[in-house]
């Protein structure tokens, strides 16, 4: 009966001190990260614009107009000018901004969902299939990324669907790389052990200790994974193999932006501004969940 | 240690073995051939040009066929350049990606690590944020964006320096391009030495070290340097090889004779040789540095055992 009697009321204390739970304290110092949280404002701010921008400026994106060329910002409606063709910076800009989004997005959701099956697979299983499955990722690693691309491009002509899964497909290397070997640590942690020891089945731990644990990095490793993304399109854009006109990126802006530049820099600086402002926003917010979810590395 | 590394170099070769055998199959089945034109070519004469390359035999007799090249150093002709061999277009373009690379890799590590140590002593002073600034904006100011901007500044408007070309590598030439190549580097190489060092300084050997009285000084150049720069020597491995390979971007943008532009050109044209002998250089450098990298590790963490 005492035994009973302390079990009920332990309970009650536990219900009135609500245990903070590791990720209620990530929450609080990533709040605290001044950084982090401006990019995160900025960030939602941008991808307001790439949602909704494209549908309220004056003029479509790919609207072509002999008599408006090289127009410089601030005139005949133009908020940011026009180009050689004469189609309004601010509509292919806002467009631009929304498939570099977009792209950067997807295709981080394919190396995830790869990554995460590959790693955690051979992690877990170990072994000789383990090895097998880490050979393969080594072998692609050795692979030249701009070879991959060229290859998927030319198999299967160059199209938007296309880019999103050939990044995607170089990306899940590392990110497999990361979960096998987060895995294969926590699989041996004393918690782990702790858990089991306590009578918590095998689907148990991995729901309760090995995913939760894994979630971290691979949080971490997602949000610097898309900027990253975003600047392999721009790259290939760069080299004419990206998004094909009229249809614009920020890399294939840029791109066009750099030959006329001594003719009308504002193609240039413009989608410059943007892209650099989005890559910073990831990168903060990236790092201050990195310094949130794992604070050993402050 | 020389065990350790005969047996690396072992490993390697069925590593570079796979990775042809992929590159080989996968170029092939993407569709177009070399031979393809706006002229259609008469039948008996693509059948003639085809023969010629060994390319009527079957795919597997082919891939076979340039195994035992490969085995013998020979990388084939380009089927596009006439009368050059894939190695005659290695050793043409290869010196000009090679010097762009290391020189970038040379400057970024010389100053990274500086700028890194200069941070990491003076955590969370005004130096400090400035350097991490810095290697923020470095990180996320792609190569595409400063290129264009430094060319229109520093070689349009202001005439310092030449706009674009290589000129047999003249100091003046480089500069540019070497200072694209080297930003970003610069802001990730100071980052990681920054991270590495504030934790080696938290190190109890360190703590040991000021204790018996050595100078600052000596005991960030012989004690912590040492330990904060491991994590930087995984990362300079495959960088070194992206570099050197040939930021296509900045060659293309500086108009310089190096390898990058064949790689995208050839895998457009279906030169299978040359794209195969650049994959070949380019996996057989990565598999190089990784070993240097971890031969390097050996040196300067007494704690790994090479096994």
């Amino acid at each position: 009966m005492s035994l009973l009697a302390s079990d009920g009321s332990d309970r009650i204390e536990r219900a009135a001190v609500k245990g903070r739970s590791l990720w209620d304290d990530a929450a609080r110092r990533l709040m605290a990260n001044k950084a982090a949280v401006a990019s995160m404002i900025v960030l939602a701010g941008l991808v307001l614009l790439a949602a909704i921008g494209p549908y309220l400026t004056p003029f479509a994106y790919d609207r072509v107009d002999k008599d408006d060329v090289w127009l410089a910002p601030l005139t005949s409606g133009h908020l940011l000018g026009s180009d050689a063709l004469g189609r309004d910076l601010l509509a292919r800009l806002l467009t631009g901004l929304r498939v570099s989004l977009a792209i950067g997005m997807v295709a981080t959701f394919v190396s995830l969902v790869i990554g995460v099956a590959w790693g955690a697979t051979a992690g877990y299983v170990g072994g000789k299939v383990d090895e097998a499955m880490m050979r393969i990722v080594d072998v692609l690693y050795s692979l030249p990324f701009i070879f991959f691309v060229i290859l998927l491009m030319v198999t299967f002509g160059s199209n938007i669907v296309l880019i999103f899964v050939a990044i995607g497909a170089v990306e899940w290397l590392t990110m497999s790389r990361i979960v096998r070997g987060q895995t294969l640590t926590l699989k041996n942690k004393e918690f782990v052990e702790a858990a089991r020891a306590a009578g918590l089945g095998r689907a148990g731990v991995i729901a309760r200790h090995i995913v939760p644990n894994l979630l971290g990095p691979v949080v971490v490793y997602v949000t610097l994974t898309i900027p990253a993304v975003i600047l392999a399109e721009s790259f290939l854009s760069f080299l004419g193999l990206g998004v094909q006109p009229p249809m614009a990126s920020l890399g294939s802006l840029i791109a066009s932006g750099a030959s006329d530049m001594e003719l009308a820099p504002w193609l240039l600086i413009f989608p410059s501004v943007v892209m650099v402002l989005t890559l910073m926003c990831f990168n903060f917010i990236g790092d201050g969940l990195r310094d949130a979810i794992d604070p050993r590395d402050r | 240690m020389l065990r350790y590394i005969g047996r690396r170099l072992l490993i390697a070769i069925p590593t570079l073995f796979l990775v042809i055998t992929a590159a080989f199959f996968m170029m092939r089945a993407a569709p177009g051939s070399p031979f393809d034109s706006d002229r259609k070519l008469l039948p008996e004469i693509e059948a003639n040009v085809l023969a010629k390359y060994g390319m009527n035999k079957p795919l597997s007799q082919q891939y076979v066929d340039y195994l035992a090249g490969v085995a013998k150093g020979d990388l084939g002709p380009s089927l596009k350049y006439r009368d050059k061999s894939v190695l005659d277009i290695l050793k043409e373009n290869y010196p000009v990606s090679l010097k762009l690379g290391l020189s970038a890799i040379a400057i970024a590590s010389l100053v990274g690590v500086s700028l890194g140590v200069m941070a990491a002593l003076r955590q969370n002073g005004t130096t400090d944020h400035a350097v991490m600034a810095v290697a923020i904006l470095g990180v996320c100011i792609p190569t595409f964006v400063t290129a264009p901007l430094l060319v229109l500044g520093i070689a349009s408007k202001l005439g310092w320096l030449p706009t674009a070309g290589w000129n047999d590598g003249a100091l003046a030439n480089l500069v540019l391009p070497v200072t694209v190549l080297a930003l970003p580097q610069i802001a990730i190489i100071s980052r990681l030495t920054r991270a590495g060092m504030i934790e080696v300084l938290r190190s109890n050997y360190i703590r040991t070290a000021r204790a018996k009285g050595l100078p600052e000084r000596l005991i960030v150049r012989k004690h912590a340097l040492r330990a904060a720069i491991l994590p930087l020597v995984s990362y300079l491995g495959p960088a070194c090889a992206g570099l050197i390979t040939g930021s296509l971007v900045v060659e293309k943008i500086f108009n310089l004779p190096g390898l990058g532009k064949f790689f995208v050109i050839s895998a457009l044209q279906r030169d299978y040789t040359v794209v195969m002998g650049m994959v070949i250089v380019y996996a057989a450098l990565i598999l190089f540095l990784n070993l240097v990298a971890d031969l390097l590790y050996a040196v300067l963490d007494p704690r790994v055992r090479l096994a």
